[in-house]
């Protein structure tokens, strides 16, 4: 067994342990923090095969960006503290069906591409070519998904911008009438 | 040190064997250099605050931090009752975790570094800012409002300030056309005009808006706002002791020397003293050279670290509604401003006036300083001066 191959044993088992601890864990908070495990460990996958942009990508983009919306969704929208979370037996039921069938189509495809990518193999390209090819032969999607983030961020500045002085006050005194919930 | 060790041992081994011993003497330099930084900040503060710090405990008290710590060890580890007990325990390791691993791709010197990335500076950044994870945690599992109110501040202003940082690195970025750290200090080889924070007047900005977010992201005061004494009791940290809390702590010092050190590759010339206008590391040979660099690298991140520290102890908290609007109606409109300004002077400027501004930028930051320096040393303390001898 290579070092490769162990490394490998254990960085996909601790993705595999804590993305079924995602499932299986009761407070929505703990499942963003197994997901947070589970991302990590896929941007290490990354790391092992020598694709440093991607997994650093990873870490920035997912690790820091999506979880911590995913844990301030949780925490601003649940009712109370450390609310749990109820699966009913049907949901269960069809979940686990759903998982099954995409964890069979992932298997056939990874399994038909054949030998695993190992550090011995030659390095993938990094981030300079990457972004000569942004910049020249793929300006037009690039452009269209920098546009599009923009918008994006316009709508969250709009959502978000201070009301009128008149405005949030009586929005304030309302939602203090109906319990502080806005 | 993979090469000599791979004569001796099987090369998976050798791997193993590499890496341990650099992530131990990451773990030990970070706790040298929190146990030093604590001293230091109690004897800055002391002095700041006309008293003496610590004296008793060795000699200039510098075994305070080791007194702390065999304090902290005998603490009871507490877990208050209602808590999410598993999230209140690992809270701290995932700070810890996440300073550490911003270490493993720092150079220290020419090629005395953990693990080299070509993608270095974006690791570095991306590792730093998953730190807001432990404190939201520990925030969010104490079950305690200054927790939460501490953890939640922590995060938004991280999130925040996260963008303008991100700029602020771009701008040496773009003149060094590389990500890797390494050769970017590699490129402000000589004396100190090379260093990129003299390149450029949008580089000369930009190394102090990245120095001051990048306080603001290792939540140093006077962006303290998750901790907030005076407001929320110790905000996420109200609920921990003994070792958990000092983990945090571990974990602060730690992101302060990183960023410190990160600010100090990108601007400052890295591990190159600026005095010398060759490389150490070949002039004088490997081993005596690298010990120049690094110990001119650490020099330079402590003395940053110290500018830190100054900063805590003179100046006000601020409002989080203040601390938020700085970063989005200020920060980010400049960074964004010197981001495009630093392409265009790179594409537009002709050699000759990049030349001269270069050393009128960097003889004129030196008068500037002998003259702070000298007008800093005459000035004796007076009554007016200091409270300390005024009658009442």
């Amino acid at each position: 067994m290579t070092l490769d191959l162990a490394l490998f044993v254990v960085l996909a088992s601790v993705i595999a342990a804590s993305a079924i601890g995602v499932v299986v864990a009761h407070t929505i908070v703990r499942s963003a923090v197994f997901l947070l495990f589970t991302l990590i460990g896929v941007a290490f996958l990354y790391f092992l095969i020598g694709a440093e942009f991607l997994g650093a990508a990873q870490l920035i983009v997912y690790v820091g960006g999506t979880l911590v919306l995913l844990v301030f969704g949780g925490m601003l929208t649940s009712g109370g503290p450390f609310q749990t979370l109820r699966v009913r037996r049907l949901e269960w039921l069809f979940g686990g069906f759903v998982a099954l069938a995409i964890f069979a189509a992932l298997a056939q495809v990874s399994l038909a591409l054949g030998q695993r990518p190992t550090t011995d193999a030659p390095l993938p390209p990094g981030a300079g070519p990457l972004g000569v090819a942004f910049l020249t032969s793929h300006l037009l999607p690039f452009e269209i998904v920098s546009v599009h983030l923009l918008v994006v961020l316009v709508g969250a500045a709009y959502l978000a911008r201070t009301r009128k002085r008149a405005a949030l006050g009586s929005e304030d005194s309302a939602s203090r009438r109906n319990g502080g919930t806005p | 040190m993979l090469s000599t060790l791979d004569q001796y041992l099987p090369h998976a081994v050798a791997i193993v064997v590499a890496a341990g011993v650099a992530a131990l003497v990451v773990f030990a330099f970070i706790g040298a250099a929190a146990f030093l930084f604590i001293w230091g900040e109690r004897k800055v503060s002391g002095r700041i605050q006309d008293r003496l710090g610590p004296t008793r405990v060795g000699k200039f008290g510098l075994l305070q931090s080791l007194a702390d710590g065999i304090k902290l060890v005998t603490k009871e580890d507490f877990v208050p009752a209602g808590s999410d007990k598993f999230l209140f325990r690992i809270a701290p390791f995932v700070a810890f975790c996440a300073a550490f691993t911003g270490f493993i791709a720092l150079p220290f010197a020419q090629g005395v570094v953990a693990q080299p990335l070509n993608v270095g500076a974006f690791f570095v950044l991306a590792v730093l800012s998953s730190e807001v994870f432990g404190v939201l945690l520990a925030g969010y599992s104490s079950a305690n409002k200054w927790s939460l109110f501490g953890g939640v501040r922590e995060a938004a202003q991280v999130v925040s300030y996260e963008i303008p940082r991100s700029l602020c690195v771009l701008v040496p970025v773009c003149i060094a056309g590389t990500l890797n750290l390494n050769t970017i200090a590699t490129q402000q080889e000589g004396f100190f005009w090379n260093w990129y924070v003299f390149h450029d007047p949008f580089t000369f900005v930009a190394f102090f808006v990245f120095f001051i977010v990048a306080t603001a992201s290792c939540k140093r005061a006077p962006f303290d706002l998750a901790e907030a004494e005076s407001e929320l009791v110790a905000g996420f940290l109200t609920e921990y002791s003994g070792m958990r809390w000092s983990y945090f702590f571990l974990a602060e010092y730690a992101s302060m020397f990183a960023m410190s050190a990160l600010a100090s590759i990108l601007f400052l010339g890295g591990w190159h003293s600026g005095l010398l206008p060759f490389e150490p590391a070949t002039a004088f040979g490997a081993i005596l050279g690298n010990l120049v660099d690094v110990g001119v690298f650490i020099l330079k991140g402590s003395a940053l670290v110290v500018v830190m520290m100054w900063m805590r102890w003179s100046l006000p908290r601020l409002r989080i509604d203040q601390v938020m609007s700085t970063c989005l109606e200020y920060f980010v409109p400049i960074s964004c401003g010197l981001l495009v300004g630093v392409c265009v002077w790179q594409l537009y400027v002709p050699s000759a006036v990049a030349e001269g501004t270069k050393y009128v930028l960097a003889f004129g930051s030196l008068a500037f300083a002998a003259i702070t320096l000298v007008a800093a040393a005459k000035t004796r303390p007076t009554p007016q001066h200091s409270g300390a001898f005024a009658k009442p």
